[in-house]
């Protein structure tokens, strides 16, 4: 029997406002533990939360990003569960009438426009943190919680998919395309690795032709654009031998194990918690007035889309337009900034989507943390159209700028690499290769090309790889033919 | 040295008869000889009010005056938060709180030179209708002091009866203010939801919560109502519109106002007693020029069923944030789990819990539109019967309370009979309508009883106003007993 998965994603992106969902403390949480916090944020008695219109106004932003409808008027609703990090016991979230409902998300793979459905964006705020200290930092053998609150009431917007994805490559795309969205709104950090931007997966398999979905496996803990994609895989083949051995599926949330690449299972989901959720009576309703969404639209930036149809315009393959605008963070600033200082497109999108991205993925690093500038980018190019280094020595050069030794041409002279394209220098070269090689330039000379590449070999040899081929072709063309 | 009124002792204080550290001593020593027997305050911050005092002296002496409430001693109800003073709700789980805040409605009256006293007592986290449900023992009513004051705001009402203060404040949840103004003989303005910001009062039933002044005149009320009113940014549901008038029409009576008398809120349940002073003093409106009509509001009968899902609702969400966690009690335990449950199962009294558990219950999946959902559907409808009534009337009248101050015990066994002495008041909550409850005479056992005057959202100004008429016609001047014996 052939199976057909379906996936489901949502995606927590912590918005990166001045101040808390709630209250006016600094959505700061790297700051020392429990500094930025106050009645609110603590649940002190007595204190009420005020909603935060500069987040409010980004999830509008993010909705029509994302071709939502935008609901006219929405209600906040208490969501309850006790954990130590929640300090009211209740998270306000959304409910049945979110900001944002019904959009779509169009991403490419493998040359494919693939359209996903969102189900909905809604507003919520995220919890503190804690830290179980003493026995291994397992909660249930800890000695001690410690709990720092200076994440509670941080605002946090939740995206979610309709169960509309049947590909893990698809769901990796969606995400990659909703991060460079966020990016370009300028609303989230959106990193990954600091937790500014979460996602979980809900995957169920069913034959295919069926419509029904079957139980869906929450699967948690994927920290990488990769991790998800083969969280995902590993899933979906795990659910496949279950069925296929004759057993069903249950109903439960599992967490990726990312070093042995396998799902273990967390707790049962049957007679799942009930958040007894209902509207939220410390907030009014949010307004959102037709003119005040629409002047929201017009502020919109340029998205991921229109920006890869932009360089597709400045002549860049779609595909490398794709990987430049939904790639590794980043990548899209340091080409407009390049390209900006008059580098050529087609190059400096080369060799970001080329060489730089393999070193990000195989160092496991963001651009930021490395040394690359757009004034580099500029210098390696020009260094190449003017001839001073050959492709293979600008790949080393560029992976000695990412490792921080400097400037590509403070690198390509400390290891050697200009090349040598003064014609005078190269003429004794060749000269002196001509000369020890009588035989093979009377054979050129009398119209005998075969000995050709073997003196071009020569003077590379002579000049340790570094004088212009180009050049030296045009040298030993010009003595054939005295 | 007595005070019958804030009006008047804010005459003496600015004619300079009396300073405002004098008037505190008198109510501290109010307060030292009735509290032994009456329990009105958990709290009594003796060094506070006298520098307080001594602070608003100093104002007067500089000529600077900051309005009514100057210099003059308001108790508050220990359910809003006072910064450096213990603040509990009456509850074990916050013995000891001190909070480092002040609520708005404190901080406001505060900057208008109000002195503060103390916190009173209520019933735990205002749930309650007899001041008995408190974890640091009842308080009693100063008419009888084997009958309750009536609740949650039990302690402003008997520290305003009792003289150990000249303005209470209250919260009122379902009648919280104006039951227990009834039961003691003063006054009790529940205003409209959002008038007065609720920001730092412990959170009993948002939806319903409004903080309101317990006083011994309507003219009183009204100034403490301009004191508390206004809007506050950090309540998201205070009134963001220009406040209105409270004294329009105010000196006019009610000749021309039409008066209804709701039909469900008399009859089976209510003393004859009540119902006669209830029936007086329409007469006596009747003689002064106003028309009245009798008005059916048949979701009445179904308000409080509805209040009583929709309250413990928000309280059990509420109520989520006493975890022995940050603040307050802690009960230990081998896990967060463990010390919670045991936190809050020593913290919280039995009517909490009770309402905990059923709001909790009327949340749960399966339930929820059984109960909750069925109960805000009701509450659409009283607020669609308040609006077709007022239609044809100003305002509607009623008893504040079926029955006078009832013995101390004599309802704590059975919760249903307790949750009836609301049965008046609720449904202005849930409207989130303005209502008064105003002294209309005694009965024959000489327990005072409340005239309840209920007007649409922010008609405070023709309430005020029949308020008035009424106090001006009933002409209840008579002190408790044991107050008479004292001065």
């Amino acid at each position: 029997m052939n199976w057909e998965p379906v996936i489901g994603i949502e995606v927590h992106v912590e918005l990166k406002t001045d101040s808390k969902m709630f209250c006016g403390c600094r959505a700061d949480f790297g700051s020392d533990p429990n500094t930025n916090i106050c009645p609110v944020c603590l649940a002190l008695p007595g204190a009420l939360p005020v909603p935060n219109e500069q987040a409010i106004e980004w999830i509008i932003q993010i909705g029509l990003a994302l071709n939502c409808t935008i609901s006219p008027e929405s209600i906040f609703h208490r969501k309850n569960y006790f954990y130590a990090d929640l300090p009211k016991n209740y998270q306000i979230s959304q409910f049945d009438i979110p900001v944002c409902s019904s959009g779509y998300l169009d991403v490419e793979v493998d040359g494919e426009t693939v359209r996903v459905a969102i189900n909905r964006v809604h507003q919520e705020e995220d919890t503190g943190k804690s830290l179980h200290v003493g026995g291994g930092g397992r909660i249930h053998s800890a000695e001690a919680t410690l709990l720092d609150f200076n994440r509670a009431g941080v605002p946090l917007v939740e995206v979610v998919t309709e169960p509309d994805i049947h590909n893990p490559a698809v769901a990796r795309a969606y995400a990659q395309q909703l991060r460079s969205v966020v990016e370009s709104l300028g609303v989230s950090d959106a990193k990954l690795e600091e937790g500014s931007m979460r996602f979980d997966a809900n995957v169920s398999i069913r034959p295919e032709g069926d419509t029904e979905l079957g139980a869906k496996v929450e699967v948690k803990n994927m920290n990488s654009f990769r991790s998800l994609e083969r969280a995902l895989d590993y899933e979906i083949i795990r659910q496949t031998g279950v069925r296929e051995a004759g057993e069903r599926i249950h109903q439960e949330t599992r967490h990726w194990d990312e070093e042995a690449g396998v799902t273990h299972s967390m707790r049962s989901k049957e007679g799942s918690s009930d958040y007894r959720y209902f509207a939220e009576p410390d907030l009014v309703p949010i307004v959102v007035s037709d003119e005040w969404r629409e002047q929201i639209r017009l502020k919109l930036p340029e998205l991921p889309h229109e920006r890869q149809a932009r360089y597709v315009d400045f002549g860049l393959e779609s595909h490398v337009a794709s990987v430049l605008v939904s790639g590794a963070a980043g990548l899209a600033d340091l080409f407009e900034e390049a390209v900006g200082r008059g580098s050529d497109p087609g190059q400096v999108a080369k060799w970001l989507t080329g060489e730089t991205t393999a070193y990000l993925n195989k160092h496991e690093m963001t651009i930021e943390q490395t040394s690359l500038t757009a004034a580099h980018l500029g210098e390696l190019v020009s260094m190449l159209v003017d001839s001073r280094l050959s492709a293979t020595a600008a790949k080393e050069v560029l992976i000695g700028v990412l490792d921080g030794e400097g400037t590509p041409e403070q690198v390509a002279v400390a290891r050697d690499l200009i090349q040598v394209s003064d014609s005078g220098a190269i003429e004794e070269e060749v000269d002196a290769v001509l000369e020890a090689n009588p035989d093979a330039l009377e054979k050129i000379r009398t119209g005998d090309m075969k000995p050709f590449g073997f003196l071009v070999g020569q003077v590379m040899r002579a000049t340790s790889g570094k004088a212009d081929p180009k050049i030296v072709n045009e040298i030993l063309r010009k003595r054939a033919a005295q | 040295m007595s005070f019958s009124s804030l009006s008047a002792a804010g005459a003496a204080l600015r004619d300079g008869s009396v300073t405002a550290r004098e008037l505190t001593d008198a109510i501290l020593d109010r307060a030292a000889k009735t509290e032994a027997e009456l329990h009105a305050y958990l709290t009594l911050d003796h060094d506070g009010a006298r520098a307080s005092a001594e602070a608003a002296d100093a104002e007067f002496a500089a000529g600077r005056d900051a309005g009514p409430l100057q210099g003059i001693p308001v108790a508050v109800k220990d359910n809003l938060v006072t910064r450096g003073i213990e603040t509990t709700a009456a509850s074990q789980i916050l013995a000891g709180y001190i909070p480092p805040y002040d609520g708005t409605a404190v901080s406001r009256i505060k900057g208008q030179g109000a002195v503060i006293t103390g916190k009173t007592n209520l019933d735990e986290f205002a749930m309650g209708s007899s001041t008995e449900n408190s974890a640091f023992g009842p308080t009693r009513n100063p008419w009888d002091t084997d009958r309750v004051p009536g609740g949650s705001s039990g302690g402003s009402a008997v520290a305003v009866a009792a003289g150990s203060a000249l303005v209470g404040l209250g919260s009122d949840t379902g009648g919280s203010i104006r039951q227990p103004a009834a039961l003691c003989g003063v006054v009790g303005t529940k205003p409209t939801y959002g008038l007065v910001s609720r920001y730092g009062l412990i959170a009993f039933a948002s939806s319903l919560d409004q903080i309101g002044p317990i006083t011994r005149t309507v003219e009183d009320s009204v100034a403490a109502l301009e004191a508390l009113a206004g809007h506050d940014p950090l309540d998201a549901t205070s009134y963001r519109g220009d406040l209105p008038d409270f004294r329009a029409g105010f000196e006019l009576g009610v000749d021309g106002l039409k008066v209804g008398i709701v039909r469900q809120l008399s009859g089976e349940g209510f003393d004859p007693g009540v119902e006669a002073a209830f029936r007086d003093t329409v007469d006596r409106l009747s003689d002064s020029g106003a028309e009245v009509v009798e008005v059916s509001l048949p979701s009445f009968d179904v308000s409080l069923s509805a209040y009583y899902l929709i309250a413990p609702a928000e309280a059990s969400a509420n109520l989520a944030r006493f975890d022995g966690v940050r603040y307050g009690l802690r009960h230990d335990g081998s896990t967060v789990e463990e010390m919670m449950t045991a936190t809050r199962a020593e913290g919280f009294g039995p009517e909490v819990t009770r309402r905990i558990l059923l709001g909790t219950y009327a949340l749960s999946a399966g339930y929820y539109d059984a109960f909750y959902g069925q109960a805000q559907k009701v509450r659409t409808l009283v607020i669609r019967d308040f609006a077709a009534a007022y239609e044809q009337v100003d305002v509607l009248v009623s008893p504040t309370t079926p029955t006078t101050a009832f013995e101390i015990g004599a309802k704590t066994q059975d919760p249903l009979s307790m949750y009836l002495s609301d049965i008046c008041t609720i449904p202005s909550n849930l409207a989130g309508d303005p209502a008064i409850s105003v002294p209309v005479g005694l009965d024959s056992r000489g327990l005072p009883i409340g005239f309840q005057i209920m007007a649409p959202a922010l008609g405070e100004a023709v309430m005020f106003r029949t308020a008035r008429a009424v106090e001006e016609g009933a002409g209840f001047q008579q002190r408790p007993q044991m107050l008479e014996e004292w001065s």
